[in-house]
């Protein structure tokens, strides 16, 4: 028998605000996190805007000497702290002695950090000879000791953001991170939600973090042009599901849920916020590009958390809507992800499709990269406890193949309908990693 | 009744050459691969020797058709790939990576029953290729000029340049290669993303979401800022740069004279399998998986302060509770031993702490001497080793040149009965990983 498994805090820090309720309120007001790159100078980038974290502090979140601690950590291992702090403080688990070290785990799908690009591409090119066309070792070696800095180089390392927070928190338990691209933090969930159900853990801390607003990482989407590059226009230029849609904007930040496990919550008196229902995780085993057709992958990993939270979803609930209320879209305003995505929801739900809610935040958030899956999550919890959901902004042309209800520009009060009892948040990684939860009402 | 998880097959490309047979091998024989560094001019680091691959192409490990692909390959992703080939072969299993491309013959398991669970690390982009972009956006000063580098250096890159070196891509290219649909995942923990991967992949199958994965890890740090960041993280010394010309001569795992750690190169992957499926193909089974742990070490992040490690000990106590064991049914314990004081000795604080006086009696396998430190690729050699001593009922030779704290000094390999192996590794960011590999003969 699989113990249930609920959310009982959650934190993030986005380029729309600090918290939950300020940036839940500028969601469903269709605010926008959209500017010019302001981390470094991008002006002549093909895309040199993004949506970025403003006027943060990580001494907001917790005493300056514990700020202190973590001095060396990456932005957004700092993001994710912050993000951790606000989850641990809602699920009541901010005071000392107030969970078992062991049984708390964490698992995150958080990203490398930004490198120190001056001293990194200097150093390569102290050791570069023209002729042969070769970095030689000696050079390169003399002058990378000299100018990177232990803390940069090692504060890179994907895992860092784990092992801060696991300090911060003192959580001794089973403790991961999985970097599966854009999927990665919808995984991390799934996980810990599964570690919980098979009792390696009562509480999880899951969810993700990441920036690459640096200039290698804006490098590498702008080569592979996956981003939008309507320079005129940051605020208007993640049109997911829209026809002139012309690729993501890249965003930043953490989302942090803590999970546990409902006995658990219940005798130390904590409150759910939601369960969560169900997770899939599937791969398309296709090509490192591009997306299997008919996102055969997404089906199945939609399928697969419904069916765990046992929900048929051919099987209309009250007032003959879908039995899932809301969608939380990867819709990453992609020609081929939102054209993709659509189609695996009218493949799984037939001919309920039209009736589900299906709205990507990503419009005005950006893309999180590995932590918009958590943050499409708590996207996921609040549309269960106000009945509201969240609009796709700047969708003004719909997409002949993206005919579904995308929630156009303004968001949707679905209380007078029964509200909104069951979500699915679905996220999609290159190189073929789908995971979609279910989270329910409780 | 629960699914219990064997594991079937095994892949490994290690200093030692391709091939498990290769790996084993060279740890009965006592040899060492950490030798002087060929791949670039290592006269700048302080550390000059390293476990290198030699005589390895993933060329020969991917099918015709998708030999292209290995173009936008990092070296790590090649390791990958070429351990999966042989842990399928070996494992017996028909994919539709072992297939002709046209073929129709059915395989083993339909995809949907397939995972895939490698663990990576912080790649490096290849030097020559981003500096050769790096030069033609260079400003007056001699310095990438970033206004250059936006408006023409990067289109030096090839448009796929970032998919070469997103740590996903080492599974990636393994699911599409043989067909793997089910869950797939890649865990990023330094040193103990091998382990966490093989606890990964048996939870996706205990719990019936696939009935196979191919499992496990790869890393290269036989790179320029390879050598940087290992060396940074506190894992290098200085072997090579005085009379040491191999790893067994200044590696001296779990001695607290220990001050020398080496780069390497390598990862293995293993095929876990759901046990009554494995054995309803009347495949061999090397060992049974009967428990995973793991823990954090909740200190402050990259210090290797000697002091016994709170998580590592956590792990190996959750895996025993897994397995239903106690410390005294283990028969030797497979541990990651750097030859760094300080890692070793908070390694080995907490052994001692779960094992007690036991702790200084047990054979201790290490691969540090070896073959070096691989980082991400460490543990799933680890792994690796210990489903060979269950296999062979055989610990390797052991080359501590010290005096190890833990039973570790030098010696020959021996036979031995072994019921049950405890394979144990703490990572660079406290996350620390255990399991238990058990005859599959007991039940």
């Amino acid at each position: 028998m699989s113990r249930k498994v609920v959310i009982t805090g959650m934190g993030w820090i986005t380029p729309l605000g600090h918290d939950v309720l300020t940036v839940w309120d500028a969601l469903l007001k269709g605010q926008c996190g959209m500017g010019a790159v302001e981390r470094f100078d991008a002006r002549s980038f093909r895309t040199n805007f993004a949506s970025q974290v403003k006027g943060f502090n990580l001494k907001n979140f917790m005493p300056a000497g514990d700020a202190e601690s973590h001095a060396d950590a990456t932005m957004s291992s700092k993001f994710a702290l912050a993000a951790a702090r606000q989850a641990v403080r809602q699920a009541g688990l901010d005071k000392s002695g107030s969970f078992n070290p062991r049984r708390f785990g964490i698992y995150l799908g958080a990203g490398e950090g930004a490198m120190d690009f001056a001293n990194y591409s200097a150093s390569h090119l102290a050791g570069w000879n023209e002729q042969t066309r070769r970095v030689e070792g000696k050079p390169f070696a003399q002058a990378a000791l000299q100018r990177l800095t232990v803390p940069c180089e090692t504060e890179q390392e994907p895992n860092l953001t784990v092992s801060h927070v696991a300090w911060d928190l003192g959580i001794r338990g089973p403790a991961s991170n999985c970097m599966t691209a854009c999927a990665a933090s919808t995984q991390a969930i799934g996980e810990a939600l599964e570690l919980i159900r098979r009792g390696d853990a009562d509480v999880m801390l899951a969810g993700g973090a990441h920036s690459m607003i640096h200039p290698l990482g804006m490098t590498g989407f702008i080569r592979l042009t996956a981003m939008s590059q309507r320079r005129d226009d940051p605020q208007t230029a993640a049109r997911p599901f829209d026809a002139t849609r012309d690729g993501f904007v890249m965003g930043e930040g953490a989302a942090m849920v803590v999970l546990e496990s409902e006995d658990h919550a219940k005798a130390r008196g904590a409150t759910p916020l939601a369960e969560v229902a169900g997770y899939g995780s599937t791969a398309d085993a296709f090509r490192i590009t591009d997306i299997a057709p008919e996102h055969r992958g997404a089906q199945e990993s939609i399928k697969a958390a419904l069916r765990q939270a046992g929900v048929d979803p051919r099987e209309p609930g009250a007032g003959g809507r879908s039995s899932v209320h809301y969608f939380c879209a990867h819709g990453t305003g992609t020609k081929e992800n939102d054209k993709l995505e659509t189609a695996a929801v009218k493949a799984v739900f037939g001919p309920l499709a039209p009736s589900v809610p299906f709205s990507s935040v990503k419009s005005m958030l950006g893309h999180l990269i590995q932590a918009a899956g958590a943050a499409g999550a708590i996207v996921c919890v609040q549309a269960i406890r106000t009945g509201w959901v969240p609009p796709t902004i700047n969708l003004h042309h719909p997409d002949p193949l993206c005919d579904l209800d995308h929630v156009p520009n303004v968001a949707r009060d679905l209380n007078p309908v029964g509200g909104v009892r069951v979500c699915l948040n679905n996220s999609a990684g290159f190189g073929g990693q789908n995971d979609t939860i279910c989270i329910r009402a409780v | 009744m629960a699914r219990s998880v064997v594991i079937t097959g095994l892949g490994v490309v290690s200093p030692f050459g391709a091939g498990a047979a290769a790996f084993w091998q060279g740890l009965v024989e006592g040899k060492s691969a950490v030798v002087p560094i060929t791949r670039f001019d290592p006269s700048g680091f302080a550390c000059r020797l390293g476990g290198e691959v030699t005589g390895f192409s993933a060329k020969d490990s991917v099918p015709k058709h998708y030999r292209k692909a290995v173009k936008v390959m990092a070296r790590d992703i090649e390791l990958a790939v070429g351990a999966a080939k042989e842990a399928c072969e070996d494992a017996k299993l028909v994919t539709r990576g072992t297939l002709a491309e046209d073929s129709t013959d059915p395989t083993t398991y339909p995809g949907a029953r397939m995972g895939c669970h490698i663990g990576a690390g912080l790649i490096s982009a290849e030097s020559d290729e981003l500096t050769a972009a790096f030069a033609t956006a260079r400003g007056e000063d001699g310095a990438v000029d970033l206004s250059a580098w936006g408006s023409r250096g990067m289109e030096n890159l090839t448009p796929l340049w970032m998919l070469k070196y997103l740590p996903n891509m080492l599974a990636c290219h393994v699911t599409i290669i043989h067909g793997c649909e089910g869950p797939s995942n890649t865990i990023t923990c330094a040193e103990a993303s091998g382990l966490l991967s093989v606890a990964e992949s048996a939870r996706v199958i205990e719990r019936g979401a696939a009935d196979i994965c191919f499992s496990g890890s790869a890393e290269s740090k036989l790179s320029l800022m390879g050598m940087v960041r290992t060396q940074y993280a506190g894992r290098l010394g200085t072997a090579g740069t005085g009379e040491a010309t191999s790893g067994g001569q200044c590696v001296k795992a779990f001695d607290p004279a220990g001050a020398c750690g080496a780069p390497a190169e390598g990862g293995a992957i293993l095929i876990l399998e759901e046990a009554a499926s494995a054995a309803r193909r009347g495949v061999p089974v090397y060992a049974r998986i009967s428990g995973t742990g793991a823990g954090h070490s909740a200190r402050r992040p990259y210090e290797g302060d000697g002091q016994p490690d709170l998580g590592l000990q956590a792990a190996i106590e959750n895996a025993l509770d897994d397995a239903g064991l106690t410390p005294a049914d283990i028969d030797a314990l497979v541990l990651m031993g750097t030859g760094v004081a300080g890692i070793d000795l908070a390694e080995a604080g907490a052994v001692s702490a779960v094992f007690g006086a036991k702790a200084a009696t047990l054979p201790v396998v290490t691969l540090g001497a070896a073959i070096g430190n691989t980082m991400a690729g460490n543990a799933s050699l680890l792994a690796a080793a210990g489903a060979l001593c269950v296999r062979h009922q055989r610990v390797p030779a052991r080359l501590n040149a010290g005096s190890p704290v833990l039973a570790g000094a030098k010696g020959d390999s021996a036979a031995m009965k072994i019921k049950h192996v405890l394979v144990a590794t703490s990572s660079l960011g406290g996350q620390n990983a255990a399991a238990v590999l058990s005859d599959p003969g007991l039940q």
